[in-house]
């Protein structure tokens, strides 16, 4: 029985309780580890995001502690509130892995697949997704679809090809700017993101639409073509920012700061959306505070030849139940520690 | 002769004016419904009729005005979908053009029911002529006061407005319609919540298809279980079909729920056979979204019984050997048409009005369409009816809304049930560019009603 007012979900066999309303994918993240879905449009700082990329369908083995009935199809794991006893497979499901390979098959076929030369690479989420599930070769022999290159403002360009309309920008410039001019145009897989009328988005806050962006479509024009994101180190830090927070990380190539971003979570989500000030205007040490090395996850690019600090595997840490089925490895990871 | 309920009075000339209507015993409903009944009554009544939905999903229709949630203060609303655009059907336009006014009764009743005290029709935007018909229709009927304020004394409020639609197949989908409803994009929302608990500006909303929402009329002027008297089982009632494809008399028809398909097909009465003398083939039973049949498996299910106009007896088998009643869209072929090429304008269809919101339809539906053009014209390979079952596999259940389903569902049967009709265009590149593969084994040639 789940803490009172809680509900007891159980992902892939590793059980927690959650507060009611939240979404399975959350849940998930609070376990933490390998079951945690992959999502590319959902966005925890952006409502009404989510469900749309698919990618991270699970299924619903039984649905709750009342109606144990397991749910007919997958459900979109980012947009399903758990229930009471809700039982969830997500690894451990062979239909979920299958559907999930489909859909990352699917975001591919279009996608131009020009990874040497895109900005994004090395911390692109389709990129790891592709690695995990997909194919090694296209089962897509017709010719792909191509736009134009569009440049949103003097600092921000749209390169359509490599867009998977997860609808993450547009919320963002609903959300953050408050004025309608950033959208979807026609259906389909014609469909584009474009701005009203070839407009230019001058809003302090636009420059997030390249924080959110989990693909190279969106990019940095003061930092395009200059350097692979592996070779530069990142480092959190801050300033005193009369718009934001002034929270970011630098992205440094030995002394120079190369681009500045958002500071990113595991799951690739900013916790601070910044301004355009401190992202394109501020590219000198002497602007920043220092704080210290950002904390990357060891098994990305980035980390490579980077100093890191040792973490213990997730799941160990938070859930108890496990800590005591993994003991002997705990005390491994506390000696190595 | 069967009974007909909605197209009993559709050749009387005028009765798609007000005063002709009338004399004919309309607003009936209205005024028993207002004046002897609560909406609870009428909510009863409806389930008691056993009316299922039908625009396709075939969900029966008191069920869904019970899961209505009523908090107070909160308006509710009542949306016709008049969105009618699946390749094959035409059976709303047909009641819109005829008998608007069983349109606008039933929409008074059914508002009453729920509670509503504003409803919507939306109708598809290229439907101009039904548009101006429908409005025609408001007009009329509120200058007799049957809309308006204090309806027929009853203190009862309702106005009625007509929507043309965003000129897209996926408005059609009750979500995407809402959308479109309130001048957004019409991709449809994730659910849930469902609208019947925030629907039509966040307030609940309960969306019915024309055909149903006309269906409560008689069913209020008869009682439901008079009404429940007609059909087969769970399949109460009559149903528009509209009849199309190679057959003698196209046309849409009201059926009593329960007719054999092999007398809906052979019988003067409705199609009146193949035309020119030719055979069956196949049969798209419900519009161009459900499986399509071979036509021994049409006339007759797996087990050998006689197959059915009725929602249990087409989904006889599941998808392996049945198909679904859908929106009554059917469509016959016969031995001279082509079952790829057949698939490929379908699926071309699906590409077109794919919203583009989640992956599977967006990228899936585009990709389906390009290798079927491939084997359509004689480039394909052995392997590409592999990839076809793999790409529409895929796409099938992993969508937010039920049209990458209904993309998947045509591509999957066709490659079920005439595979080797694939193979031949496969093999044969050549002569299936200048000939069909005619009648195979699958089509039933003997059977011919008397």
């Amino acid at each position: 029985m789940a803490e009172e007012g809680k509900f007891k979900v159980t992902i892939d066999g590793i059980s927690i309780d959650v507060a009611p309303g939240t979404t399975i994918l959350n849940a998930a993240r609070q376990i933490g580890g390998d079951i945690v879905p992959p999502a590319m449009c959902y966005y925890s700082k952006l409502e009404g995001s989510g469900g749309k990329c698919r990618t991270c369908l699970v299924k619903v083995s039984k649905g709750s502690e009342k109606d144990p009935r397991p749910m007919p199809k997958l459900v979109a794991s980012c947009r399903t509130t758990v229930m009471d006893g809700m039982e969830v497979q997500n690894i451990t499901s062979p239909d979920v892995i299958e559907a999930r390979k489909g859909v990352v098959e699917m975001l591919l076929i279009n996608h131009p697949l020009d990874c040497p030369i895109c900005d994004q690479a090395g911390e692109c989420k389709l990129q790891d997704l592709g690695y995990e599930h997909g194919a090694e070769q296209t089962r897509y022999e017709f010719e792909r679809r191509t736009f134009e290159r569009i440049d949103i403002g003097d600092k921000i360009q749209l390169h359509m090809n490599r867009c998977i309309l997860c609808y993450r920008c547009v919320y963002v410039a609903n959300q953050l700017t408050g004025r309608r001019e950033h959208g979807v145009i026609y259906r389909g897989d014609h469909a584009e993101i474009s701005t009203f009328i070839e407009r230019a988005l001058d809003n302090e806050f636009i420059g997030n639409v390249i924080d959110v962006c989990p693909v190279g479509a969106l990019t940095d024009k003061t930092f395009r073509f200059k350097n692979r994101v592996w070779f530069t180190k990142p480092v959190d830090a801050h300033r005193d920012c009369p718009t934001c927070s002034g929270k970011v990380t630098l992205w440094y190539k030995g002394e120079e700061v190369l681009r500045v971003t958002g500071r990113k979570d595991e799951y690739n989500e900013v916790e601070d959306f910044i301004c355009n000030t401190c992202r394109f205007e501020k590219k000198h040490t002497a602007d920043w505070t220092l704080e210290q090395p950002t904390d990357v996850d060891k098994d990305s690019v980035i980390t490579a030849n980077h100093y890191t600090v040792f973490n213990p595997p997730p799941v160990i840490k938070k859930n108890p139940a496990l800590q005591a089925a993994n003991e002997e490895q705990l005390s491994r990871t506390e000696r190595l520690k | 002769m069967a009974r007909k309920l909605l197209l009993n009075h559709v050749d009387v000339p005028g009765i798609n004016g007000f005063d002709v209507y009338r004399q004919y015993g309309g607003y009936r409903a209205v005024e028993k419904a207002l004046r002897t009944m609560s909406p609870d009554d009428v909510v009863e009544e409806v389930k008691k009729s056993g009316l299922r939905g039908r625009g396709g999903a075939g969900f029966p229709t008191g069920m869904k005005w019970g899961f209505l949630a009523k908090p107070e203060g909160v308006p509710r609303y009542l949306v016709c979908n008049g969105d009618e655009s699946e390749p094959g059907t035409f059976k709303d336009r047909y009641l819109m053009t005829k008998i608007p006014h069983a349109l606008v009764e039933g929409m008074i009743v059914s508002s009453y029911a729920l509670g509503a005290n504003t409803s919507y029709i939306y109708i598809r935007g290229e439907m101009m002529p039904q548009i101006r018909i429908v409005e025609r229709a408001i007009a009329e009927a509120k200058a007799a006061g049957f809309l308006g304020k204090n309806i027929l004394g009853t203190g009862y409020d309702l106005e009625i407005y007509v929507q043309p639609g965003g000129g897209a197949y996926i408005c059609g989908e009750e979500t995407a319609l809402l959308e479109s409803l309130e001048g957004k994009r019409g991709n449809p929302r994730i659910k849930p919540p469902f609208p019947a608990v925030a629907g039509l500006y966040g307030c609940p909303t309960v969306v019915n298809n024309v055909e149903s929402i006309a269906a409560t009329v008689p069913i209020i002027n008869e009682g439901g279980e008079e009404y429940a008297k007609i059909g087969i089982e769970r399949s109460t009632g009559t149903k528009l079909i509209s009849a199309s494809g190679n057959i003698v008399r196209p046309g849409v028809y009201e059926i009593e729920l329960g007719l054999p398909v092999e007398e809906f097909i052979y019988s003067d009465e409705y199609c009146g056979g193949i035309a020119n003398g030719k055979r069956l083939k196949a049969v798209v039973a419900g519009g161009s979204s459900v499986p399509i049949l071979p036509a021994n498996l049409a006339l007759k299910t797996a087990k050998g019984d006689a197959r059915l106009m009725t929602y249990e007896s087409l989904a006889d088998g599941g998808f392996v050997t049945g198909t679904a009643m859908g929106s009554g869209g059917f469509i016959a072929f016969d031995e001279d048409q082509c079952i790829v090429r057949n698939t490929l304008n379908f699926t071309r269809f699906y590409h077109h009005e794919s919203c583009g919101q989640c992956s599977p339809c967006r990228e899936g539906t585009g990709w389906m369409e390009k290798v079927l053009h491939k084997i359509e014209y004689g480039h394909g390979d052995l392997s590409d009816i592999d990839l076809l079952w793999d790409i529409q596999r895929k796409i099938d259940g992993n969508t937010i809304c039920p049209l990458g389903d209904a993309s998947a569902w045509p591509v999957a049967s066709a490659i079920r049930h005439f595979r080797d009709e694939f193979e031949w265009h496969i093999f044969h590149p050549e002569e299936a560019q200048t000939r069909n593969y005619g009648l195979a084994h699958y089509a039933d040639p003997l059977i011919m009603a008397e």
